[in-house]
């Protein structure tokens, strides 16, 4: 007897979805206990590692955080004020499945976008601040992305703000054809128009940023940080190996490559990035215009 | 025609190539070479001419004419020396009051080894802050293929004018249909969802203008002259205009993009900090 094939599918149920796939590739689920570490293989306790800012404690490894565990980490306490956050991307160009693909970016990460921007103080000094997710379709930069990045820009410009921003990010996203494209134009244009105001931005490149956001914002601040290990190129290193027919060197397009090739200022561990960014903020307090404070 | 139909005919065997418009549009052409940093790159072709009396800048992506003249040029992908010589001329074109045109056509910015090690995004990051404020005017046309990143950094201008058949997209019809359906044979769909002709993009106002073409590559004196007046009245009225206006219209023109294209949703998300 002939089974029929529908048998064996599953239902198009997205919440069954969520449990079996999403689930599991999650980096902080509660009821995961244990989690291998990518580079020394230990097996670490999900609790401990959330306790050490997602960094093995054996050999340094970082894991991937998502923005809200990253904003905790590096902002001041209940300092950060989201703005912008009720924004949600639509199919504009009418891209086929990207609704679903939306919806399930949304559970995966808890997050209406692939970006959270707001205001916050670190050690006690005010800025901007944008956190990239990575839960969210590989933190890929539409137009929502694109839109809130500038307008915290422009906010930054407005009220002499220094913005710090950590990408995490595929490129471009492709489901929204040209106007991802533009985001780029859009984002730096932003960007300049802050630095020509005389503020500071500061980029925290973390694993993996490539493509569209590497060609425009993340490469475009004033002082470029990296986390340990990340990946950070233009081209991804699977379209670089088969276009060139060959292997590609072992530390090629990590964060020590570029800082060896001088596109880095430096490689800063996780746990020592809010006092780095504190001393950064101090440094860059812009004299009063008039008198003395 | 089809979406891909388009996409074949601007890689088309044939197709006048940069240097062909630098020949046929200016005069006193005199090409400038390298980037004062590394080197010079073939990919892309750059100098001074002259429009009608005008005096102009032109930079050009060459993809060459002969097999030999491909490689040299690497098939009009550029490496990041190959922006950075573009930024110099730009530079040039601003300190003596040039403007600017640039002649797209490339499938994308080089992806390999030498271009990583110094640079690419970094090269495109700078081309896009710098042409955005660059007190000059700034006309792109696309030729042919517009190849996402690598299009874009020669193509932060005033107004984008396409060819026809050229099209301009985020990323190439081929890579779309590997990731989205694992199937680079499904190049024909991915043309289409990606909504990468020329009216495409002028309904989506990323483009100003559509210059038609004729059948036959071997006549293309007709898209030439319309081009070339083309560019005489729209620069001549640019140069007229007050720089500030000039920089705030082209910040404009950009900005827009995504500006009122999204939802609103009562609730903010679920997450907190933790």
């Amino acid at each position: 007897m002939k089974l029929p094939k529908s048998l064996f599918q599953k239902p198009e149920n997205p919440l069954e979805w969520y449990d079996s796939h999403i689930k599991n590739s999650m980096p902080d689920i509660p009821d995961q206990m244990c989690i291998s570490c990518a580079k020394c293989k230990a097996i670490l306790l999900t609790g401990d590692l959330n306790e050490n800012a997602r960094v093995c404690p054996k050999c340094g490894y970082h894991f991937r955080m998502n923005a809200r565990q990253r904003i905790g980490l590096i902002t001041d306490n209940d300092s950060f004020k989201e703005m912008n956050g009720n924004m949600r991307s639509k199919n504009i160009i009418g891209f086929p499945n990207y609704d679903k693909k939306l919806w399930h970016a949304r559970l995966a990460s808890g997050e209406n976008e692939a970006v959270v921007c707001g205001t916050a103080k670190i050690g006690g000094y005010s800025c901007c601040l944008f956190v990239m997710e990575s839960n969210f379709m590989m933190g890929s930069m539409g137009t929502v992305v694109g839109e809130k990045i500038t307008r915290l820009f422009e906010y930054a410009t407005k009220h002499s703000l220094p913005v710090i921003g950590f990408t995490v990010s595929g490129g471009a996203r492709m489901q929204e054809g040209i106007l991802s494209l533009m985001q780029m134009a859009k984002t730096s244009a932003a960007v300049k128009r802050h630095s020509d105001g005389g503020n500071l931005y500061t980029a925290v490149l973390t694993d993996p940023t490539t493509g569209g956001v590497t060609a425009s914002f993340a490469m475009e601040a004033d002082v470029i940080i990296a986390e340990p290990g990340a990946l950070i190129g233009f081209a991804g290193p699977r379209v670089i190996e088969q276009n060139m027919h060959q292997k590609l060197p072992p530390n090629f397009q990590t964060a020590e490559f570029l800082l060896e090739k001088g596109f880095v200022d430096d490689i800063v561990p996780r746990k020592q990035q809010k006092e780095y960014l504190t001393r950064l903020l101090s440094l860059h307090q812009r004299r009063p215009e008039h008198g003395s404070v | 025609m089809e979406a891909y139909e388009r996409v074949a005919a601007s890689r088309a065997k044939g197709r006048p190539t940069g240097l062909c418009y630098i020949q046929n549009i200016f005069t006193d052409f005199m090409e400038m070479h390298g980037d004062r940093r590394f080197g010079d790159d073939a990919a892309i072709v750059s100098g001074i001419a002259r429009l009608y009396e005008m005096p102009v800048t032109v930079i050009a992506q060459e993809k060459g004419s002969t097999t030999k003249d491909k490689v040299r040029r690497n098939f009009g992908s550029a490496h990041p020396e190959g922006y950075r010589k573009a930024l110099r001329q730009m530079k040039l074109a601003e300190k003596f009051g040039r403007p600017v045109i640039c002649f797209v056509d490339t499938a994308g910015a080089f992806c390999g080894i030498s271009a990583e090690e110094r640079g690419e995004g970094q090269s495109i990051a700078e081309n896009l802050m710098e042409m955005m404020a660059l007190k000059t005017p700034i006309i792109s046309i696309f030729i042919g293929e517009g190849g996402s990143g690598g299009a874009l950094g020669l193509a932060v201008a005033d107004e984008v004018w396409m060819l026809e058949n050229a099209y301009y997209s985020v990323i190439s019809p081929e890579g779309c249909a590997s990731i989205l359906w694992k199937d680079s044979s499904k190049v024909k769909e991915a043309s289409q969802a990606l909504r990468l002709t020329a009216d495409d993009l002028l309904q989506f106002h990323a483009i100003e203008r559509v210059i038609p073409e004729p059948k036959d590559f071997s006549d293309f004196s007709d898209v030439y002259e319309s081009i070339k007046a083309g560019l005489y009245k729209s620069l001549q009225q640019k140069l007229s205009e007050d720089e500030t206006e000039l920089l705030q219209k082209r910040y404009g023109r950009f900005r827009k993009f995504g500006a009122d294209t999204y939802i609103t949703v009562k609730q903010n998300t679920t997450n907190h900090v933790n």
